[in-house]
C-alpha cells in the first residue's frame, strides 16, 4: 500500500553540517499491517513519518500510496487519508475549544468548512459513545475546554479525533512517550483496540520496546537511516524484549559506544 | 452635570465606533495571534473610500459595505504576504500600512478632483462632505429622535443609538461566525495550526480569511468615523493599532473573571472603558497633542497590569 522508493533525505544541505540521513532508502508497508518502529535517536524513525505525512519534503525518490504518486502532495492534502497522533498531547486537539467543539470540527473533515453551524446537536450522542470507549469519563465533560485536560486524556481525545473519519493510514509518533506509565499503558491498549476494530494500516514509532513487541504484527528496527531488522507475522510474534535489547547493544558496540 | 453628559456622549459615541475596530483587532490579535499593523492603514482606507463615494452621491449604507470590502481586500494582502511569501507578521503589517498611505492619498486626491474651466483641477487631501447625506442623516436612522432633554440640557441621542446598533450587529455577526465551521476552523488555526493541517485544511487560508475580516471591520470603523465627522483625511489612521489593541487587552483583562460575558462583549466594553479614560483625561485639560502619548501610556499600564495579574495566577501574557 505504501512504497518509499529510493528516498534521499539530506539535512543542512549545502552547509558544512550536511548529513545524509536516507541514502536511497526503500521501505514498503502492506495494507492492514500494524508496524512498530524502534531505533535509537537520530536513526530516522520520526523523519520517516514526517516524509510520509509531507511535513518534510524528500530530496530524491518517490512515495507511492496505493500506486498513486504522493511525493509532491501537500501535507494538508495527505491528511485527508492519513490520521496522525503526535508525542506532544497538545498537538492533537485545540486547547481553546471544548471537547465538543474539537470533535465537531474533526467531524467536518470530509465535508466543507462553510457557514453552517459547526456543532450539530444530533451528533452529540455519537461523540459521547466514541468517548465512552476511552473509559476516562470524557463523555461527561463535553463542554470543558480541552486545555484543562490531563496529558493522558488529551492523547485519548487525539486518538479518537484521528480515527473519527475513515482514514487509510494511522501514524503514531511516539504517542505514549510524554505520558506517565499508567496513562501510556492505557493509551496503548486503546490504540490497539481502535486499530483492530477498523483494521487500519498503522505505523507506530516508539521507544518502549515492550509495546513494540506486544502490539502490532510487524516490527522494524532502524539505524542510521536503514532498516536493520524487520520481522513480520509468526517471527514477530515470537520476539522477546530481550532479543531487541541485545540487538540494540550490538549496534552500540559497532558504533564504538 | 454638563461635563458629565459631555464625557458620556463622547465615550459612548466614539467608544461604540472604536468597538467595531476593536472587534477586528480581536480577530487578528487574540484569535489568530497575529500582531497586525495594517489597521493603521485600513481605518483611513475605509474613511477615504466612504468620503469619496459620498461626494459622488453613493448611498451611505452602501459606502459602509464597500469600505468593508476594501479593508478586507487590504487585509487579505497582508495575509498573502505572510502565507505565500513567508514574510513575518509584523513586517507584513508594516508593508501594507505603508503602501496604503500612498493608496489612500491616491483615492482621496482622485476622488476630489473637480471639473473646472481649465479641465480637471487637482484634488485635495481631505474629503469634506458635511452637507451630504450620511448614515446618520438618512432613513431609517431618522426614525430615532435627534436629541432628548436630560436634566435641562440636550443629549445627542440619534448618533449614540445608531453606533450602538452598528456595534451590536457587528458583535452578534462575529459571535455567530465564530460558531460556524469556517469560524471554528479560524479559532483552531490561531491556537494550533498543526491541528488544522490534520483536518486536511490549509491553515494559511484560515489566516487570510481572519486578516480579511479583521481589516474589513477596521475599514468599516473608519467609514463610520468619517460619516460621523463629515470628513475623511489620512491622519486619522495614526494610533489605530494601539487603540484597537488597548481595547482588546483592557476588555479581556478587566472582565477576565466575568464568565457570563463572551470575549466579544468584553472587547466592546473594553473599547468603552478605554475611550472613557481618554475622554476624562481630555476633559480634565490634557492638551490634544498628548492624546497619542496617553493612548500608548494607558496601553502600557494595561499590559503591565495584565502581566502582574497573570503572574499571580501563573498564566500566560496576553
Amino acid at each position: 500500500m505504501i512504497q518509499l522508493q529510493d528516498i534521499v533525505k539530506r539535512f543542512h544541505a549545502g552547509t558544512p553540517d550536511e548529513t545524509t540521513l536516507f541514502d536511497h532508502f526503500n521501505f514498503s508497508v502492506e495494507r492492514g499491517q500494524f508496524v512498530s518502529i524502534v531505533g535509537s535517536n537520530g536513526s530516522g524513525k520520526t523523519t520517516l513519518l514526517n516524509l510520509l505525512c509531507g511535513s518534510l519534503p524528500v530530496d530524491e525518490g518517490k512515495i507511492l500510496f496505493d500506486g498513486r504518486d504522493i511525493t509532491h502532495m501537500r501535507e494538508h492534502r495527505r491528511a485527508a487519508f492519513i490520521g496522525r497522533v503526535f508525542q506532544d498531547p497538545q498537538k492533537g486537539s485545540c486547547a481553546d475549544l471544548t471537547i465538543l467543539e474539537n470533535m465537531a470540527l474533526a467531524d467536518c473533515k470530509r465535508g466543507r468548512y462553510g457557514l453552517t453551524p459547526a456543532v450539530s446537536r444530533r451528533r452529540i450522542e455519537y461523540y459521547r459513545t466514541l468517548l465512552e470507549r476511552c473509559g476516562m469519563g470524557l463523555e461527561d465533560r463535553l463542554r470543558v475546554q480541552v486545555g484543562s485536560l490531563s496529558g493522558g486524556q488529551r492523547q485519548a481525545l487525539a486518538l479518537v479525533i484521528a480515527n473519527m473519519t475513515d482514514i487509510d493510514l494511522l501514524i503514531l509518533d511516539e504517542h505514549t512517550a510524554a505520558l506517565d506509565p499508567k496513562s501510556s499503558e492505557r493509551i496503548m491498549q486503546l490504540t490497539d483496540r481502535f486499530v483492530r476494530e477498523k483494521g487500519v494500516t498503522t505505523l507506530m514509532v516508539t521507544h518502549n520496546l515492550r509495546f513494540a513487541v506486544e502490539y502490532g504484527n510487524r516490527l522494524v528496527m532502524m539505524h542510521e537511516g536503514k532498516c536493520i531488522f524487520d520481522r513480520t507475522g509468526e517471527e514477530k510474534a515470537q520476539l522477546q524484549v530481550g532479543d531487541l535489547l541485545s540487538l540494540f547493544n550490538e549496534i552500540s558496540i559497532e558504533c564504538g559506544n | 452635570m454638563d461635563a458629565f453628559l459631555g464625557i458620556l456622549r463622547v465615550t459612548l459615541t466614539e467608544g461604540f465606533i472604536y468597538a467595531v475596530l476593536a472587534l477586528g483587532v480581536y480577530i487578528t490579535y487574540s484569535i489568530l495571534d497575529f500582531p497586525d499593523l495594517s489597521v493603521d492603514g485600513t481605518v483611513p482606507l475605509g474613511a477615504v473610500v466612504t468620503g469619496v463615494l459620498i461626494l459622488h452621491g453613493v448611498n451611505p449604507w452602501l459606502c459602509c459595505l464597500i469600505s468593508f470590502a476594501c479593508g478586507a481586500l487590504a487585509g487579505s494582502v497582508t495575509g498573502l504576504l505572510n502565507v505565500k511569501l513567508k514574510i513575518r507578521p509584523l513586517l507584513c503589517g508594516i508593508l501594507v500600512m505603508t503602501s496604503l498611505i500612498s493608496i489612500n492619498l491616491l483615492i482621496v486626491k482622485t476622488g476630489t478632483r473637480v471639473e473646472g474651466p481649465n479641465g480637471l483641477t487637482d484634488g485635495v487631501t481631505v474629503a469634506n462632505f458635511f452637507t451630504d447625506p450620511t448614515i446618520f442623516s438618512t432613513a431609517p436612522t431618522t426614525l430615532i429622535p435627534k436629541s432628548v432633554q436630560i436634566a435641562g440640557s440636550a443629549f445627542q441621542l440619534r448618533t449614540i443609538v445608531l453606533v450602538l446598533i452598528i456595534a451590536l450587529i457587528v458583535k452578534y455577526l462575529l459571535d455567530w461566525y465564530l460558531t460556524t465551521r469556517s469560524g471554528m476552523l479560524l479559532r483552531a488555526a490561531g491556537s494550533n495550526a498543526q491541528y488544522v493541517t490534520m483536518l486536511a485544511r490549509n491553515p494559511g487560508v484560515s489566516r487570510i480569511i481572519g486578516l480579511a475580516l479583521g481589516n474589513g471591520l477596521a475599514a468599516l470603523a473608519g467609514s463610520v468615523i468619517a460619516q460621523q465627522k463629515g470628513s475623511a483625511d489620512l491622519q486619522m489612521g495614526t494610533g489605530m493599532v494601539v487603540l484597537g489593541l488597548a481595547s482588546v487587552i483592557v476588555g479581556l483583562s478587566i472582565f477576565r473573571k466575568v464568565r457570563f460575558l463572551r470575549p466579544t462583549s468584553k472587547v466592546v466594553l473594553g473599547a468603552l472603558v478605554y475611550k472613557a479614560c481618554l475622554t476624562i483625561a481630555m476633559t480634565l485639560g490634557l492638551p490634544t497633542e498628548l492624546l497619542n502619548f496617553l493612548m500608548a501610556a494607558l496601553l502600557t499600564v494595561a499590559l503591565v497590569a495584565t502581566h502582574a495579574l497573570n503572574r499571580k495566577k501563573g498564566g500566560e501574557a496576553l
